[in-house]
């Protein structure tokens, strides 16, 4: 059964998704092109008995659902780039004290105040190393409405079974573009909920991995009476200066998302079975470069695409069987050059690899795309 | 031998602190737990919230649920926990910079809410972790590391800046005037709203060293000799309080409080 048929907007699409996964805690500051999340969760919240509640900046914002997530609240947060940045260490808190929240980033034109109102892709490594030391990252990438409405849900659920803050990465061509979406209906969603202590209150150690790396999840109130520190720490949570828990952390950390990357990891291709050349693109450019091969295609040249999903854990091993094949990569995106560092790094010589790059505001067009292309033949 | 309050408040198997010998802060924490203990809460329900500094490293020795966030951002993780779930009652300790420098902001905001958090800033007028910076309260002249020359900032006065900014309930006592401190807190945590107290700290090991206050009990001698109550204050005239700075309840008017406010627009709107 779907719901019938609504023109939306990106935006309000990843409001949709959120509530339909169970947010019920926003803490936000207003930024384009981010706004309409904050807005359209202020209005909705409180109908699902949920709350919102606007901070005094995005420093404020993320320490403020890390807050409402140890309550038990699945929580979130939206911004855009100048916010982003802002984030950063408190992300890096949710990262060490393994808090389970989504953190939205609408990435607009930079550095600094850059171009507010249009779309970019400048944040893929930061959302990859923002914040300091060694962590893992979750970060997805929507490139429809109706994709924004799914990774959403899968946002909330990748953090609360991992145990970590997600990143839904998208950019402004996707959250302002409305299209005509069929949502599912909320019962036949898949939610997943963080896993909670089987332990009695004495024994439970907050930060006792399990076999999965994953450590169970009290909720602060229920008499568990735990401690959560960004210090390093023990499986007791407690602060430690011991090399050797420092190193059994951080490591976990890490594992914890490398273990599981199959189960995390999402990517789509179209037409790579013949493919000679192959495009590679996230989010908004994703739909020029389907116009791009679908001209080619026209002209009778084998070219495909490859979108990640998941941007970060990046689609490593797939890239890495089709550049046996593939002779030629084309990575678009609109900046100069940070997603195709990881594509350099995975594909090293077995490939050529060509680059388009636009950050003057303007969305890549396709035939930016097929002109680069055309040049290699 | 711990103390009756501290075996049943602290998480003893943490102890001893980390604090140094004569610090004030252990008085203080100490003192957070008998104004607890008064107001017999359900201990499962309270959770309290820490920044960074040697102040903030209190919650790890209190037995609730307790969470050590970043620098300055105490108020902002405490306001997502007090929203979350109203039920808990919440309890911020920050130091003079942790509240008043890097969460400045944080803190006049949350004041302005008016939310349920009752905050307990120790005030040592420096940044003890960091080993002696002067901070927004370290008096104009005195000295810090990085003030060799001495301080040309104006201090902060943190209670006028929280009832500015809308804090409901507002007192300072010292780390030697127990007793008030205990009631101060104890009246902070009645009050459905924003609570302030300032907590006049003591650190022998930097602020003292720098400015020659001497040893930790003459600190504390101090904090005696130049406290005067506010009540008293009145009928003083200002050569006597020359030097002198007030303790005791500034402010006590009750409002509407942030998260039940926020209950009334869900009453309103919800639809389950
Ligand atoms: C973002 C950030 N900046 C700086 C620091 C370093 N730092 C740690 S504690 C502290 C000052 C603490 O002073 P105060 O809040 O007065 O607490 P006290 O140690 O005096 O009790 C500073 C500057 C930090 N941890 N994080
Ligand atoms: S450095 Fe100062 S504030 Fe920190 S523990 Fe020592 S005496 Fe206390
Ligand atoms: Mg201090």
């Amino acid at each position: 059964m779907k719901r019938k048929a609504q023109l939306m907007q990106g935006n309000e699409a990843c409001v949709e998704g959120a509530i339909a996964a169970g947010m019920r805690f926003f803490a936000g500051y207003p930024i384009t092109p981010s706004t309409e999340i904050a807005e359209i969760s202020a209005e909705k919240l409180p109908c699902v008995g949920g709350k919102f509640i606007q901070m005094e900046d995005e420093i404020a914002s993320m320490a403020a659902i890390i807050g409402a997530s140890l309550t038990g609240l699945k929580s979130m947060t939206a911004t855009s780039g100048p916010g982003f940045s802002l984030k950063q260490e408190n992300l890096g808190y949710a990262s060490i004290s393994e808090v389970p929240c989504v953190v939205v980033n609408v990435q607009r034109g930079g550095p600094s105040t850059g171009l507010p109102t249009s779309p970019a892709q400048g944040e893929i490594m930061q959302a990859r190393w923002g914040t300091h030391g060694d962590h893992p990252v979750i970060a997805l990438t929507p490139s429809s409405v109706k994709e924004t409405f799914e990774l959403t849900i899968r946002a909330f659920n990748l953090a609360e079974k991992y145990r970590m803050p997600v990143i839904l990465l998208m950019d402004e061509v996707i959250g302002h573009m409305r299209e005509r979406v069929e949502l599912p209906e909320i019962s036949e969603l898949e939610i997943a909920n963080r896993k909670r202590p089987g332990v009695s209150k004495d024994a439970y150690k907050p930060y006792k991995a399990d076999e999965d790396l994953i450590p169970p999840m009290a909720n602060f109130g229920e008499g568990y009476r735990y401690h959560v520190t960004g210090l390093v720490h023990d499986e007791t949570g407690f602060p430690s200066n011991s090399s050797s828990v420092a190193d059994k952390l951080v490591r976990r950390l890490m594992d914890k998302i490398e273990t599981h990357k199959d189960d995390i990891i999402q990517w789509e291709e179209q037409n790579t079975e013949d493919a000679d050349i192959v495009i590679v693109s996230i989010g908004g450019v994703s739909r020029a470069s389907d116009t791009a091969m679908k001209m080619l295609r026209a002209k009778g040249l084998k070219v495909g695409t490859f979108r990640p999903i998941t941007v970060w854990p990046f689609p490593e091993k797939r890239l890495q069987e089709l550049a046996e094949r593939v002779k030629t990569f084309v990575v678009a995106e609109m900046n100069l050059g940070q997603m195709v560092l990881e594509v350099e790094r995975i594909i090293k010589d077995k490939a050529e690899i060509k680059r388009v790059n636009k950050v003057n505001g303007e969305a890549v067009y396709p035939e930016e795309i097929t002109a680069v292309i055309e040049e290699v033949l | 031998m711990p103390s009756a309050i501290v075996n049943e408040y602290f998480r003893t198997n943490k102890l001893p602190q980390i604090w140094c010998p004569g610090c004030g802060h252990g008085i203080i924490t100490r003192a957070i737990t008998v104004a607890i203990d008064k107001l017999g809460f359900d201990r499962d329900k309270i959770c309290v919230v820490s920044g960074i500094g040697c102040s903030s490293r209190a919650t790890g020795y209190l037995d609730f649920d307790t969470l050590h966030t970043t620098h300055g951002r105490a108020l902002a993780f405490a306001t997502g926990v007090k929203l979350a779930n109203p039920e808990m009652k919440v309890i911020v300790i920050t130091g003079d910079g942790d509240a008043s420098a890097i969460g400045g902001n944080h803190f006049i905001h949350a004041c302005r809410r008016n939310i349920g958090i009752t905050t307990i800033v120790f005030n040592n007028n420096i940044y003890g972790m960091t080993g002696g910076q002067y901070s927004p309260t370290t008096p104009k002249f005195d000295k810090g590391t990085t003030a060799p020359y001495g301080n040309i900032d104006k201090a902060f006065d943190i209670p006028t800046l929280a009832a500015a900014a809308g804090a409901t309930y507002v007192g300072r006592s010292t780390a030697y005037h127990t007793n008030l401190l205990i009631s101060l807190i104890e009246n902070g945590l009645k009050n459905d709203g924003f609570s302030l107290i300032e907590a006049v700290s003591s650190c022998p090991t930097y602020y003292g060293r720098k400015n020659k206050k001497g040893s930790a009990v003459d600190m504390l001698e101090w904090q005696k000799d130049h406290a005067v109550n506010i009540s008293a204050a009145s009928k003083m005239t200002p050569e006597a309080l020359e030097g002198k700075f007030l303790i005791g309840e500034f402010k006590n008017s009750p409002e509407p409080e942030y998260t039940s406010e926020y209950q009334k627009i869900i009453d309103r709107f919800i639809k389950e």
